[in-house]
């Protein structure tokens, strides 16, 4: 909200003359600028596409005040308004708001008491050092970023699936700490993958420009032109402080930057092999960076060594028995025997097709005899038969499937098992029991994309297990594919082989609680009435149990065409090693002892790899460059003129040498005669400390943003930060230091009615927080924080039903120390944001955003009031305060007090704090019952050792205090 | 502006000079007015109603018709050939193939681009004509046929987009870019409340009995780059119909009227030591989030409602967040003075077994629709109401998947599109624009979505030209650049 005003009236009528009208800066001199332009600069260079230079030190007459550089640019402007700087702030609330700027949490008791003791000389500089070494300082500055990079964990379009994107978030959050310098963070994030020997770490920093978001549906052109646009109007906005969007459908109508231009910045972009409509399947979809979570690093190892153990244990046993098996290889080739396909279990089978039925309109299940028709909504003479992997198979021809009816009705929490050779052409269902529109109720196996995809669902996406195989299998040959599910309702209890092999499989959705039975019929060769498949089913197998792997591979086995290949003298190497396994296992104990310790270590390790295993969608150029031509009014199918990479003609050219790609762009962006990316870098770090940027527009330093407020201290920051070597810790500790930042906050109505923005500095910033500070304050003080750094998005606290009624699937809050962590890493859903976020003014990170609004609403009340949230961690506090805030009531209300705010109450405070708590005492005295329920808010439970009357009383107290607006407010 | 707080002291200190200086400080004149003003626009002088000079002239432009709207909203895509654009002929052509001089060329979704035929199917369901105006109405719809003479149908809708989350996107906020505001936000915006005890934009979502589960999403009633009070805020069925509405278990409304005594005395010292009149601005939020646990859950309280108005909106409306349910508080907040009162109904995307679908949509809200249309009128409501009920498109003249006795399903066709107006200026009786015989292309007075959205600003007052709002250098608008007008001919 802060600079609405501004841009509003600057926007009445026509610059500059609007701008004149602005009382507080009207008649400043600020508006000659830059100060020392040359009297023949062209009058159409607007000032922010001129380089800047580090500006002359303004001459001011208070010499005493200025405490470094910036306080002098500040001092000159105020003195020829004839105001004076404000006094210092005290040192409680100079410790509370420098804390809360740089580490995004408010200060300790501890850390208070320690700074006011400190009266030695550099006090205060060493706990600014002391922030900027906290790993919580990237936390902090990672909450814009985000926001700018619109950051989120699901697709955003349209059913608005999960993806995986936090690798990145780490990424960034990383690298603030490490002090990684802004023109390495920028390169590695716009052009990582392009640098020479990229790391692993370089290309997913890269992930910046995968961030957009998504569909699952849609016109596949129509959406990957709406992803290059969008990455090249986060990127010009987020670097270059430029509306380059508006010149996506005719020439930019203030700025000086054509169309074609705009298109010749976007060819930059477009030229990534990423699929524009993204399978509900996939999660991310390539260009992929995979890894391996840290905490899985160790035990995977381990697995890999007992597996090399048994494996090396196994080969011996082999050799051992080299003689018998060469016997019985001899023998096998004298003698037929009837021997049926090597021992398929049949404990538990429920249903069997062999599909050799070679005509009609019906299949037989071998185990029941029941009969089930063939259906399909082809016209004309049909022929379903052909033939297959053993005798005959049906033949799918993507209209075609096999109703099962009321078949394979089975439970969640039952185990089963079923799988079949399949022969595909294409995608499709090979077997299923699923209601799609119901929220794919029911179980499905799908072959798409070259891998098997099973869901066990009751609603999609909140309550199901989904895994996907990771390596691809041949299309148009025969595989044998099984599932085998064990009733756990855990990924972990599911397992996919292919040719009798346990399959990696990357595990994207792993909590199932309600039913998956359904109406829907069950079907071979669709799921619900889509998903058609096509190719060749043989040998459909239904079991009621989970089986083993070593019966799987039975069943995958074909022992009967080894044996008549070895017979026909045509066995090869392969299948006589497959011979060799079935002789062992079936006639070795020992042998077979080790297969099973195999087939169980193997499997667990599967699972354990398919919940290590973790990807993060990248940057990748493609092999051959796209063309690229203007899109005429913006349409994405009117291609106009063909165009060639180049950077807008109104700013410095990009360096001699460097390659026309993103890695181009990226120099360019961060060569030191860029007129823009340092000044809009270090505007954005002042609009976080003093709430408004030198230019109030952060997201526009075109003709049509506003003017800085302080121009010479803007260029001074911009090529102060570009001399250090683009250190931000640096740039971050001159502001802090500053006598500037370290204004008390307190105003005059005078001053108020002057400068109710505080453009002019004549004080300290005071404003509320952040969305994400004011969750994360009232974690802190109330003990409830759990401080891990980085993982998996996590699901706190968030009214039921949300996600049901507007979108699909259904949010399930963590447990335990998940409901606890930094807001940062809350789960961000976009078409469902967490409502406690958005209250407070947080984006819906759909788009980029480079300015939060602050506003000030009655809904905020209402959270702060009423979410469990905040019940659950004054309460937490009012247990901190009794056990360790001393005995009497007016201890313990000192204690909280200054717990949220930092500082100690005034007594006209503490008589209110008093008053309340005697009030609600009584209240709760009078009705334990209502004591009992308020304290049972929220997962963690209260000390049982604490009458619970009183505990009631002091969290409402407390609840008051993190209502107060200063406790919600940086001061 | 007293009227607002219970603590007059409190509103004494709000002087018009603090009120100015919170427009700069945090909150603007604009939230005041939506948030608090019982009457708006504030008493200020012109030229310091940053909102209302925007574009140069001051809000309403003009005599509104409207005071509010209330937008029963169909999502999913309703087919017009099952429900308001009536196409006997079609008989002729059905099961034969589209003709390419009906298509031309036409872009299709990637659901049906794979089929090798598109042939026309016909409406299973009959029209009649209702009424003295004699407006042809499915039999899906028959108390929406009853109120034929209060309605508008327009068969000429228009939209560029062919799924569903773009064209969503499009009419909610007149682009299909991601980032803008959504047309309730604009009227918060521009108008703000009636009502200092309610929002000035309320969604209500309810979801078909059909099963189709198209999802509808936040964004729809965003604020883009507005201020982000001025989004909708969603009523729920349940504990809590505003998020976080109710007080934590064991806290009573008197327990909580004491602490907010206690938190305002807290408040008070500080602004007073401080002097930033954004303190006294949280002081009246808290006070307004008070009111507003009564005032809601007061505002949906529906045993007061009589047994003739649960018959009038059917049996359904007693159950919680049917679209029955919600028709009734609409009525029920277009009494309170609710601004933009926004239904979402989810459910009428039918791909395939369109007739058992849509049977199943229409029985959810045809009856409702109806009632509310008759409740407002006998209530001297209608008038000063405007009531919109469509969707993001239409569909299609072809059959999506197979085309049996039975059953058939139709895909996403933006070409053309119904939708029915009510009150607030609208004519009555009247039907407005054609298709030609096949419900493809429209052959008469086409109504973008952007023409629509003028005509409800017009409604209201609001000329959509002058109407705007500067963000990255450009005076932002609903309506856009691409000269929009509002359907003069649909006006009373």
């Amino acid at each position: 909200m802060k600079g609405e005003t501004e841009t509003r009236r600057s926007a009445v009528g026509h610059w500059p003359h609007a701008y004149l009208t602005l009382a507080v800066l009207g008649s400043l001199p600020a508006l000659n600028w830059p100060p020392d332009a040359p009297a023949g600069q062209p009058p159409e260079l607007h000032w922010s596409f001129v380089t800047p230079t580090r500006p002359a030190l303004p001459q001011v007459e208070n010499h005493t005040w200025p405490g470094n550089p910036v306080d002098r640019f500040v001092l000159a402007r105020l003195e020829a308004e004839g105001l004076s700087a404000a006094p210092a702030a005290d040192g409680s609330t100079l410790l509370r708001r420098v804390t809360l700027d740089l580490t995004g949490l408010p200060p300790t008791p501890g850390e208070t008491d320690a700074y006011l003791a400190d009266d030695t000389a550099g006090a205060y500089a060493r706990v600014v050092d002391r922030l900027l070494a906290s790993p919580r300082f990237g936390e902090r500055l990672a909450i814009d970023w985000l926001d700018a990079a619109r950051y989120a964990d699901t697709y955003g379009y349209h059913e608005d699936y999960h993806r995986d994107m936090w690798a990145w978030r780490d990424w960034v959050i990383g690298s603030l700490n490490n002090d990684m310098p802004f023109d390495q963070f920028t390169v590695e994030q716009l052009a990582g993958d392009l640098l020479p020997n990229a790391t692993t770490q370089q290309r997913v920093a890269t992930a910046f420009n995968r961030l957009h978001g998504v569909t699952s549906s849609g016109i596949p052109e129509e959406f990957r032109v709406r992803y290059d646009l969008d990455r090249v109007n986060t990127t010009s906005t987020v670097w270059l402080g430029l509306t380059i969007a508006c010149a996506q459908c005719h020439d930019h109508k203030y700025d000086p930057i054509t169309q074609k231009e705009f298109y010749e910045f976007y060819a930059h972009f477009n030229n990534v092999d990423d699929p524009a409509i993204m399978s509900s399947l996939a999660g991310n979809v390539k260009p992929l960076v995979s890894f391996v979570l840290p905490e899985y690093k160790e035990r995977l190892e381990n697995h890999a060594r007992a597996v090399a153990d048994l494996r090396r244990r196994q080969a011996q046993r082999s050799s051992e028995l080299s003689d018998e098996f060469s016997r019985w290889r001899e023998e096998q080739q004298r003698t037929v025997r009837d021997e049926p396909a090597a021992a398929a279990p049949t404990a538990g089978l429920l249903n069997h097709f062999p599909l050799d039925e070679q005509s009609g309109e019906r299949v037989t299940c071998r185990r029941t005899q029941r009969g089930f028709s063939v259906r399909s909504t082809a016209e004309g003479e049909k022929d379903y038969w052909h033939a297959g992997k053993l005798d005959g198979s049906i033949q799918l021809d993507g209209k075609t499937y096999v109703d099962l009816g009321d078949a394979l009705d089975f439970k969640s929490r039952e185990g089963f098992s079923f799988g079949a050779w399949v022969f595909p052409s294409d995608g499709g269902c090979v077997i299923s029991r699923m209601d799609v529109p119901s929220g794919y109720r029911g179980w499905s196996l799908m072959s798409s994309d070259g891998k098997f995809e099973v869901r066990v669902a009751h609603q999609d996406p909140g309550d199901m297990i989904r895994l996907t195989t990771t390596s691809r299998f041949e299309p148009e040959h025969w595989h044998h594919v099984f599932v085998t599910y064990d009733g756990s309702k855990q990924a972990r209890g599911l397992d996919v082989y292919v040719n009798g092999e346990t399959q990696p499989a990357v595990v994207s959705h792993d909590t199932l609680t309600g039913t998956i039975q359904t109406n829907k019929p069950a079907s071979i060769g669709r799921r619900d009435s889509g998903d058609h498949f096509k190719g060749m089913i043989d040998d459909v197998r239904v079991y009621g149990r989970a089986l083993s792997p070593a019966e799987v591979r039975a069943i995958a086995t074909p022992l009967d065409d080894l044996l008549a290949a070895l017979r026909g003298g045509k066995a090869s190497e392969d299948d006589l090693a497959k011979l060799r396994r079935y002789f062992l296992e079936s006639s070795d104990p020992l042998y077979r002892r080790l297969t099973g310790a195999l087939d169980q270590l193997r499997g667990d390790e599967w699972r354990l790899r398919a919940r290590a295993l973790r990807t993060v969608m990248v940057m990748e150029e493609r092999e051959k460059p796209q063309d690229t031509f203007v899109l005429t009014r913006g349409q994405y199918d009117q291609h106009g003129a063909k165009v060639s990479r180049k950077t807008p003609s109104i700013l410095p050219p990009a360096p001699v040498g460097s390659p026309a790609n993103r890695l181009g762009v990226a120099r360019w962006l961060v060569q030191p005669t860029h007129p823009l990316t340092a000044r809009v870098a270090v505007n954005r770090y002042w609009q976080m400390l003093f709430g408004t940027g030198i230019v109030a527009t952060q997201e526009d330093f075109g003709t049509q943003g506003e003017r800085p407020s302080h121009p010479g201290l803007l260029d001074w920051l911009a090529v102060e930060f570009v001399e250090s070597g683009w250190k931000v810790k640096s740039l971050f500790r001159s502001i802090v230091m500053s006598s500037t930042y370290r204004q008390s906050s307190r105003a005059t109505a005078d001053l108020v009615e002057r400068d109710p923005q505080n453009r002019l500095l004549a004080r300290g910033p005071r404003h509320r927080l952040p969305a994400e500070l004011i969750r994360d304050q009232a974690l802190a003080v109330s003990g409830l924080l759990v401080g891990q750094i980085g993982g998996p998005s996590v699901r706190p606290y968030q009214p039921p039903g949300l996600w049901a009624e507007s979108a699909n699937g259904t949010y399930q809050p963590d447990s335990g120390g998940m409901l606890y962590r930094r807001s940062i890493y809350t789960y961000w859903k976009r078409s469902v944001p967490p409502p406690n976020m958005l209250t407070f003014d947080a984006p819906n990170r759909e788009t980029c955003t480079v300015r939060r609004q602050r506003t000030n609403t009655p809904l905020m009340a209402l959270v702060l009031m009423n979410d469990p949230t905040y019940v659950e961690a004054a309460r937490a506090l009012a247990e901190r305060m009794m056990t360790g805030g001393g005995n009497l009531p007016r201890q313990r209300a000192v204690f909280g007090f200054r717990l949220a705010t930092g500082r100690r109450p005034q007594p006209g405070e503490l008589d209110v704090l008093l008053q309340v708590y005697e009030d609600q005492r009584l209240v709760f005295s009078e009705d334990p019952v209502a004591a009992r329920k308020l304290l049972s808010v929220g997962e963690s439970k209260p000390r049982s050792e604490l009458e619970a009357m009183d505990l009631a009383a002091w969290t409402t107290v407390m609840s008051m205090i993190l209502n107060l607006d200063e406790t919600i407010s940086k001061e | 502006m007293t009227a607002i707080n219970p603590h007059g002291e409190e509103m004494g200190t709000l002087t018009r000079r603090h009120l100015l200086g919170n427009v700069a400080g945090g909150l603007g004149a604009v939230a005041l007015s939506t948030l608090l003003a019982s009457d708006a626009p504030p008493r200020l002088p012109p030229s310091k109603r940053p909102h209302k000079v925007v574009g140069g002239a001051a809000l309403p432009h003009f005599a509104p018709r409207a005071k509010r709207v209330i937008y029963l909203f169909q999502s999913g895509g309703p087919s017009q050939i099952e429900l308001l654009d009536d196409k006997p002929q079609l008989w002729r052509h059905h099961g034969a193939e589209l003709p390419a001089s009906v298509r031309q060329g036409q872009r299709v979704t990637l659901m049906t681009a794979g089929q090798k035929s598109f042939p026309c199917v016909a409406s299973k369901f009959t029209f009649e004509s209702r009424g003295k105006s004699g407006l042809r109405i499915s039999e899906l719809l028959p108390h929406i046929g009853s109120v034929a003479d209060e309605i508008s149908v327009v068969n000429s809708m228009h939209t560029e987009a062919i799924n569903h989350d773009p064209a969503l996107t499009y009419i909610n906020t007149g682009t299909q870019q991601l980032g803008k505001p959504s047309l309730g936000s604009w009227l918060s915006y521009g108008l703000g409340s009636e009502n200092a005890d309610l929002p000035a934009y309320v969604v209500l979502i309810s979801k078909g009995k059909s099963g189709i589960t198209q999802p509808v999403f936040s964004r729809l009633w965003g604020t883009g780059f507005l201020p982000s009070q001025h989004q909708g805020v969603r009523f729920r069925s349940g504990r809590d119909p505003v998020l976080y509405l109710s007080n934590p278990p064991g806290m009573d409304g008197r327990m909580r009227r004491r602490i907010l005594d206690g938190q305002a005395a807290l408040n008070r010292i500080r602004a007073r030591d401080l002097g930033d009149p954004e303190i006294q601005t949280r002081i009246s939020q808290y006070e307004m989030a008070y009111r507003m646990q009564t005032s809601v859950p007061e505002l949906l309280d529906l045993s007061t409602e009589d047994e003739r108005t649960f018959r009038m909106y059917g049996a359904d409306a007693r159950t919680p967040g049917t679209f029955a349910a919600n028709c009734l508080i609409a009525r029920r907040m277009a009494e309170r003075g609710v601004r933009f009162i926004q239904l979402f109904h989810r459910g009428w995307d039918q791909h395939s077994r369109l007739p058992s679908g849509i049977r199943s949509q229409c029985r959810d809200v045809d009856q409702p629709s109806a009632a509310l249309i008759k409740d407002l009128k006998q209530r001297g409501l209608l008038e000063e109401t405007l009531v919109i009920w469509g969707g993001e498109f239409g569909r299609s003249v072809y059959c999506q998947g197979d085309l049996t006795k039975e059953s058939y399903g139709r895909d996403h066709h933006g070409r053309c599109f119904s939708i029915w107006l009510a009150g607030g200026g609208i004519k009555s009786g009247f039907r407005y624009g054609e298709t030609d015989d096949y419900s493809y292309n429209i052959i008469k007075n086409r109504v973008q979505i952007n023409d629509l959205n003028a005509t409800v600003l017009h409604c209201l007052g609001i000329d959509h030209e002058k109407f705007s709002y500067p963000y990255q250098g450009l005076e932002e608008r609903l309506t856009g650049v691409e000269g929009a007008r509002p359907v003069v001919d649909l006006l009373a």
